[in-house]
């Protein structure tokens, strides 16, 4: 069997699995709709959470991030998991003993104000929005690349899938959809990881082979050699890296806090079935999440290795096979400066930009491109969003392979699109609608509400996955940063502080957002050009300025809260109902 | 949640509203140095070992992992599963401790 056939069968199959489980688990009521009637199994749970978790970036971009970046990759793998730390200690127990459907429940419920409900609703919906987006470019890459259909057709199809089992079965459909395709993602990592690393040094184990020395006889560790190979070619040395410590140290600080905050990822934590079982839950998740995590710095770095062996001072005519697919895609360009037709890969730009491609063809053969020129000697442009999926080709790994890699890009890309699209539903039919303008709703009718809105939803999010606004991948700083500036401090102070009262917790979640959305619209937006070290307040940029947001939040919470009426007798109660176990209190 | 099932004190004879409340705050005080500890192993080892004194750490090596490198890239995760297990359990033995256990 052709490797394209082999595409079309995983892929078809792992589609019609989906399908198969959603129209098994349909929900009947807004409360499985929401929050699958808070039964799940926290081991389930768990697993969905880290299917809902891992997205495209992780499937696809991270460890091409890190090929490229090195140690300051770092951010991204201790970032998107020590978060989960904060989850399962700070907020997770309390607020699945609070024992709403979601987080603007809570913020509106604690801070006993519609305002406040009707800011996290804000905030919800904005994260959600800019997240989706990079779902649906990676659905858009996996299909235009693999299936060979374009882009728009690859996004449709990938929305249809969605809208079967995330209309139809609400959070109980999802749930157990996001079991299978944990499992079919973590399989697609795993297996060219494990085969990579076999090749490489002789050690089945990604995560003990890339401690290891290269089979190769020169008795070098994979890190050392990929730190003189590099060093020699101009590239700062793999382990070292180029932000400053203190960016490094915002950054992760920033993801770390916003991954606490991020509301589809709280919101699985309503689901199981009790204030213990979301401890429990919030261990398992991080357990399915780590094996990624450990492994991606593997794949990222053999990665890296195979990529300069296999391309630095080959002549273009005798390139690999995948290296073409790729050109052809737009995501490799090779710009022979210097006419010799051999590829020279060193650090620095090989032209201004993203390629734009003249369509003419070089003395090799090469497609041409009309960029601005620019200083330097690197020839080869490469998109870092390739790495992972092109793996498997550039380590020459059997067909089967690179058509389970091509279905776990799917089904990563898909499991988060599916659990944001919830999110936002729930936000309109149950935070708007039934909590704030039309408190007499019928369940029934909330229930049509929250398909609608999520219809509606899933038409928004194929429209930007079509026609992606081109400030989509400047603002996913925005999603994490807002989240930690945001709802972070407010979750928080509102289960540890008795004292918060609703004109901190809304001055503080207003002070957080607005400094943090100026501070990253400025340098991403507004003036892009500006965006450098010297620039930024403190050498933060702002990927990693969530933080000093939320320290302000802190900052002015708690100086309003101390200086207006503490908040009213329930609600004091209320915190100390959540903050005890099991039923206890109630 | 189940409302009907409200959970009352363990003991047979009814302990007094004050008792009740000093359960409880012992409790929520246990809890909070749980936390403090743990949080504080959390922040050592991702902002500690893999940021702060991560060039200190890497003169001595783990396999072919320089230290400060392996705990930014490795390490840190491992441990964080392990404050979570750790949490799981020990919030277990509180909650029995001070008679919090019942569902």
């Amino acid at each position: 069997m052709t490797t394209q056939t082999l595409i079309y069968l995983f892929v078809g199959a792992s589609f019609a699995l989906y399908i198969g489980i959603a129209i098994a688990s349909r929900a009947k009521s807004t409360s499985e709709f929401y929050v699958a009637d808070g039964h799940v199994n926290p081991i389930v749970n768990g697993m969905a959470t880290a299917a809902d978790w891992m997205s495209a970036a992780s499937f696809i971009s991270m460890a091409g991030l890190i090929a490229f970046q090195g140690y300051d990759g770092s951010v991204y793998l201790m970032g998107w998991t020590g978060g989960y730390v904060m989850l399962a200690l700070l907020l997770a127990p309390y607020l699945r003993k609070f024992g709403q459907y979601t987080v603007p429940d809570f913020i509106g419920a604690r801070y006993y104000s519609s305002a406040a409900r009707v800011v996290a609703v804000v905030c919800l919906i904005f994260i959600s929005f800019t997240y989706i987006a990079g779902q649906m470019r990676g659905v858009g890459i996996v299909f235009s690349r693999f299936l060979e259909v374009p882009v728009d057709l690859g996004v449709i199809i990938g929305m249809g899938i969605v809208f079967i089992y995330a209309v139809l079965g609400g959070m109980k459909g999802i749930t157990y959809t996001q079991v299978a395709q944990y499992c079919v993602l973590i399989f697609a990592y795993m297996v060219p990881a494990f085969f990579i690393s076999f090749l490489i040094t002789g050690m089945p184990v990604p995560q003990i082979g890339l401690g290891s020395a290269v089979a190769d006889g020169s008795g070098l560790s994979v890190l050392q050699k990929l730190d003189g190979t590099l060093t020699d070619l101009g590239f700062t040395a793999y382990t070292d890296g180029t932000k400053s410590m203190i960016d490094v140290f915002c950054i992760t600080a920033a993801l770390m806090i916003g991954t606490a905050g991020l509301p589809h990822v709280i919101v699985r934590f309503f689901t199981v079935p009790s204030a213990r079982d979301a401890r429990k839950s919030a261990g398992w998740a991080l357990v399915f999440i780590a094996l990624l995590y450990t492994t991606a710095p593997a794949v990222g770095a053999f990665a890296r290795l195979n990529f300069v062996e296999m391309v630095n001072e080959t002549p273009y005519t005798q390139a690999p096979g995948w290296f073409s697919n790729w050109e052809a895609n737009d995501l490799i360009a090779f710009n022979d400066r210097n006419g010799d037709g051999v590829m020279q890969y060193r650090s620095g730009d090989p032209f201004a930009g993203a390629p734009v491609f003249t369509g003419e063809t070089g003395a090799s053969g090469e497609r041409l491109v009309s960029n601005a020129p620019v200083e330097g000697e690197n020839e080869v442009y490469v998109d870092r969003d390739i790495m992972v999926l092109a793996n498997p080709e550039i380590a020459n790994l059997p067909g089967w392979v690179i058509a389970l890699v091509a279905a776990g890009g799917l089904a990563a890309a898909l499991s988060t699109a599916a659990g944001l699209l919830l999110v936002i539903s729930t936000a309109v039919s149950h935070d708007l609608l039934k909590q704030t303008f039309r408190p007499h709703i019928t369940d029934k009718g909330e229930l049509r509400a929250a398909r609608i809105a999520a219809t509606a939803a899933i038409l928004v999010a194929g429209y930007l996955g079509i026609y992606p606004p081109g400030f989509v991948a400047q603002v996913v700083a925005f999603a994490f940063g807002l989240a930690a500036a945001s709802l972070f401090p407010a979750i928080f102070m509102g289960i540890f502080s008795k004292r918060m009262n609703k004109e901190g917790a809304i001055a503080g979640m207003v002070t957080g957002l607005v400094f943090t959305f100026l501070y990253i619209a400025w340098f991403k937006l507004w003036s892009p050009e500006s965006n450098i070290a010297e620039n930024w307040w403190f050498g933060i940029s702002p990927e990693g300025i969530g933080v000093i947001g939320m320290l302000l939040n802190f900052a002015v919470a708690l100086s309003v809260a101390a200086a207006t009426k503490a908040p009213p007798l329930e609600i004091r109660q209320l915190v100390d109902r959540i903050r005890l176990p099991g039923n206890a209190g109630a | 949640m189940d409302e009907s099932e409200n959970a009352g004190p363990k003991s047979e004879t009814p302990e007094s509203e004050e008792q009740c409340i000093a359960r409880e705050s012992g409790y929520w005080r246990a809890n909070i140095r749980l936390l403090a500890v743990l949080m504080t192993i959390w922040f050592t080892v991702s902002f500690g070992c893999g940021i702060l004194f991560r060039d200190f750490l890497d003169q001595w090596s783990l396999g072919g992992y320089p230290l400060g490198f392996w705990f930014a890239q490795q390490g840190s995760i491992y441990v964080f599963i392990a404050l979570i297990v750790v949490y799981v359990r020990r919030m277990r033995a509180i909650e029995r401790k001070f008679g919090l256990d019942r569902e």
